[in-house]
């Protein structure tokens, strides 16, 4: 058997852990709960202060593809013709990866982190977190006794990831 | 007949300003919906449904309040289907049901093609003696708890009460008075095949069966 999805977090906009689940033994270390949190609450530190270091991606100009004085005129006085987008905001940290695990993490635009922990062979890390987001939006979002920010305590989204992830796990 | 208002006497002559389609269809006919698969978006209604759920979860005392609550508003959905989906049969069927057997196939069969797309899963009657009043609906999984999981501590509640509420209803307008309550029955096993299988108990008054055996004997 192919062992490739270890574990689950997911950090809410303010740094609080609200979902943690493992998928298999032996993957990663056991940590207590504690540490979860405290594992949640320093990525989150990290993680902003990795969204502003990142020197490829200045957040005034993206258009100066053409030309550089035109981006250089619409600093100086906004000329007019010159076709200004936003930016993206930088993304910060998304993929982390050692010998033994790799960790991807995708920010949606509310704020909330999902972090998935797999082995560092594992193709289409991509799909699968997106899969999960999918998953919480509608089995945690749509549930009406869900707080928002609270810890997530849904059954119907743990059968739903739990059953998705055999499915990766097992193939 | 919306245009006879109160003081028009020559209301005969008024006669010609309400017209019909050639056809016959009148907007009852069709739903207002006229895309090609008369299709709605689930995500919408499972937030409309959640609000309606937080709404009636405001200041209720217990799970049996809040199941009443949206019971109740499914109940005048209930009545209003009823006569919107009789005026749709074609004209030869279109009498209400008059037995309890008619009235739950029309139940299983209408009205759940019409709300969710499909038939109700299983019709059954009692198998109690002491309780011949009592017939259960099954579904499967119903389509408004589609994305609720109830939290540990309430159990007992199932938000398919706004379906029973609709049925229940559906019953009173038929003349069938009777009282309908939503029930869990799925496993909550890993391997369960329906977890979220709901029974709608349907328990009729006495005087339904009475009637009910007075035809039966005629």
């Amino acid at each position: 058997m192919f062992v490739t999805v270890f574990a689950l977090i997911i950090i809410n906009k303010a740094g609080g852990l609200i979902y943690n689940r493992t998928f298999h033994e032996g993957g990663l270390n056991k940590i207590s709960t504690n540490d979860y949190l405290v594992l949640a609450g320093t990525f989150h530190g990290v993680h902003a202060i990795t969204a502003r270091l990142n020197p490829l991606h200045p957040p005034t100009n993206r258009t100066s593809t053409t030309s550089s004085t035109a981006a250089a005129a619409a600093g100086a006085g906004g000329a007019p013709g010159t076709h200004l987008t936003r930016p993206d905001p930088p993304s910060g940290l998304e993929v982390l990866e050692t010998e033994n695990f790799r960790m991807q993490c995708v920010t949606t635009l509310t704020g909330i982190k999902f972090l998935l922990f797999t082995d560092t062979t594992q193709a289409n890390v991509d799909l699968a977190i997106r899969r999960v987001y999918d998953m919480y939006s509608d089995y945690v979002m749509k549930n009406p006794f869900y707080q928002l920010e609270m810890p997530v305590r849904c059954d119907m989204f743990d059968r739903k990831l739990a059953s998705y992830i055999r499915e990766i796990n097992n193939r | 007949m919306a245009h006879l208002g109160p003081g028009k006497a020559a209301s005969s002559k008024e006669q010609a300003g309400l017209r019909y389609p050639s056809n016959g269809k009148t907007i009852y006919h069709r739903p207002l919906n006229r895309t090609k698969t008369a299709e709605l978006s689930q995500s919408s209604f499972a937030y409309l449904f959640s609000e309606m759920v937080s709404y009636a979860q405001r200041r209720v005392t217990g799970i049996q309040e809040l199941e009443k609550r949206l019971n109740l508003q499914g109940h005048p959905i209930g009545l209003k289907l009823l006569d919107l989906l009789l005026t749709r049969e074609p004209p030869r069927s279109q009498t209400r049901p008059l037995t309890i057997i008619a009235l739950l196939h029309f139940i299983k069969i209408n009205l759940w093609t019409h709300l969710f797309g499909r038939q109700a899963d299983r019709l059954e009657k009692s198998s109690n003696p002491d309780t011949p009043d009592e017939y259960m609906i099954v579904d499967n999984e119903p389509l408004v708890n589609a994305y609720i999981s109830v939290p540990r501590e309430m159990s007992q509640l199932n938000c398919a009460a706004f379906v029973a509420g609709i049925i229940e209803g559906v019953c009173d307008g038929a003349m069938f008075p009777a009282r309908v309550t939503a029930h869990s029955v799925g496993g909550k096993e890993e391997g369960e095949m329906w977890p979220g299988k709901t029974v709608f108990l349907v328990k009729f008054q006495p005087e339904v069966l009475e009637r009910e055996a007075l035809i039966g004997k005629g």
